[in-house]
């Protein structure tokens, strides 16, 4: 199969090219786009990306593969081509290229960073542990989820045009998971940081971060309760 | 929290519901305004007249008027924040966008005060 890659060194190339390899693929089985990587990496070791857990589980190896951000190592090769011979391999869009498919994720981690992704509660613990009753805890059922791979924040234009005002889908969806639990008392706090025009209201309802979620998450449901909590607090 | 002076309501969730509710108010007066030109049998000048000169149409207008100038001015800001920032076209981004932010602003003032010319008459 011919697999393109995108190959940049800022160090010593001008500007950033893509690659072409032939892979001899075995016969009758349908490998993930991570295998299809580790096999040209033996043939050269030069090729840079990132990998850890290979299961989906770390999301390290978060690439834009034939166009469509996702996971290299549990995107089958079939799924990737969309059943065609030739697999295009690139760098998540919108943050900067440490090296070939490796991304400097420093904007995507601030952005975390802002909705304060920890439970802020003053009162003083009990003995053993925080309670929470089942219903309270099924309302963080798909926001917790997240692993971070960026997958989606990086397909998400308005992050590309604002990736230092607009937090993205995966910090919101993370700012809800905390204004959703019911141990948390910084309720008013979060959503006073988040009522400006860009944190969270620069998102246009697109859906591109639901179209690729490795984890089968929704970001924009969490970002329709936000502004629905937004709209209840200041109405 | 992020800051802007030159968005509408200087808060998301103002500028949010503004702009949905103009959208709202310019789609009921556009709907209505085309139910009438479709119902009404030989649309001439004095039917044209006739409708306009009526309080509730210029109620109607002039709600619509103020709808299209907040929603204009919400979404031309929203265009500009998201293409003429120093991401998109470099260090001088923040001027440019504020000069072209400027000139839409008094674009809207002039086309309200101008409609408003037209609908009232005056």
């Amino acid at each position: 199969m011919l697999v393109s890659v995108y190959r940049y060194n800022p160090e010593t190339d001008s500007k950033p090219s893509m690659q072409d390899y032939e892979i001899e693929l075995p016969e009758g089985r349908d490998l993930m786009v991570l295998d299809v990587l580790s096999l040209i990496k033996k043939e050269d070791p030069s090729v840079a990306y990132r990998r850890s857990c290979r299961e989906g589980v770390c999301g390290s190896d978060g690439m834009n593969m034939n166009g469509t951000n996702g996971l290299a190592c549990i995107t089958p090769v079939s799924v990737a081509t969309k059943g065609g011979n030739k697999l295009v391999l690139r760098p998540l869009p919108g943050l900067p290229v440490v090296r070939d498919l490796v991304v400097d994720m420093s904007i995507f981690y601030k952005q975390f960073e802002k909705v304060k992704p920890f439970l802020l509660n003053d009162t003083p613990a009990p003995a053993i542990e925080r309670l929470q009753s089942p219903e309270d805890r099924a309302k963080l059922d798909g926001l917790y989820e997240c692993i971070l791979c960026a997958c989606c924040t990086t397909n998400c234009p308005s992050f590309w045009w604002n990736p230092d005002k607009f937090i993205g889908p995966a910090g919101l969806l993370q700012a809800y998971r905390f204004l959703a639990d019911s141990r948390d008392e910084a309720t008013e706090e979060r959503l006073e940081d988040l009522q400006d025009p860009f944190s969270v209201f620069r998102c246009r309802v697109i859906m591109n971060c639901v179209a690729v979620c490795p984890k089968g998450l929704n970001p924009t449901k969490a970002i329709g309760h936000i502004r629905h909590m937004l709209l209840e607090r200041g109405a | 929290m992020v800051r802007n002076v030159m968005s509408f309501g200087r808060n998301g969730l103002s500028d949010w519901v503004v702009q949905r509710v103009s959208a709202v108010i310019l789609g009921v007066y556009f709907v209505g305004l085309l139910g009438f030109m479709v119902l009404t049998p030989d649309l001439g000048y004095a039917e044209w007249q006739a409708l306009f000169s009526s309080t509730w149409m210029r109620i109607a207008s002039l709600a619509a008027l103020l709808a299209l100038c907040a929603h204009a001015w919400i979404g031309m800001w929203t265009v500009a924040t998201d293409y003429l920032n120093n991401y998109m076209i470099g260090s001088k981004g923040t001027v440019i966008r504020f000069v072209f932010q400027a000139a839409c602003v008094l674009l809207i003032f002039i086309y309200l005060v101008w409609g408003v010319q037209i609908l009232w008459g005056l």
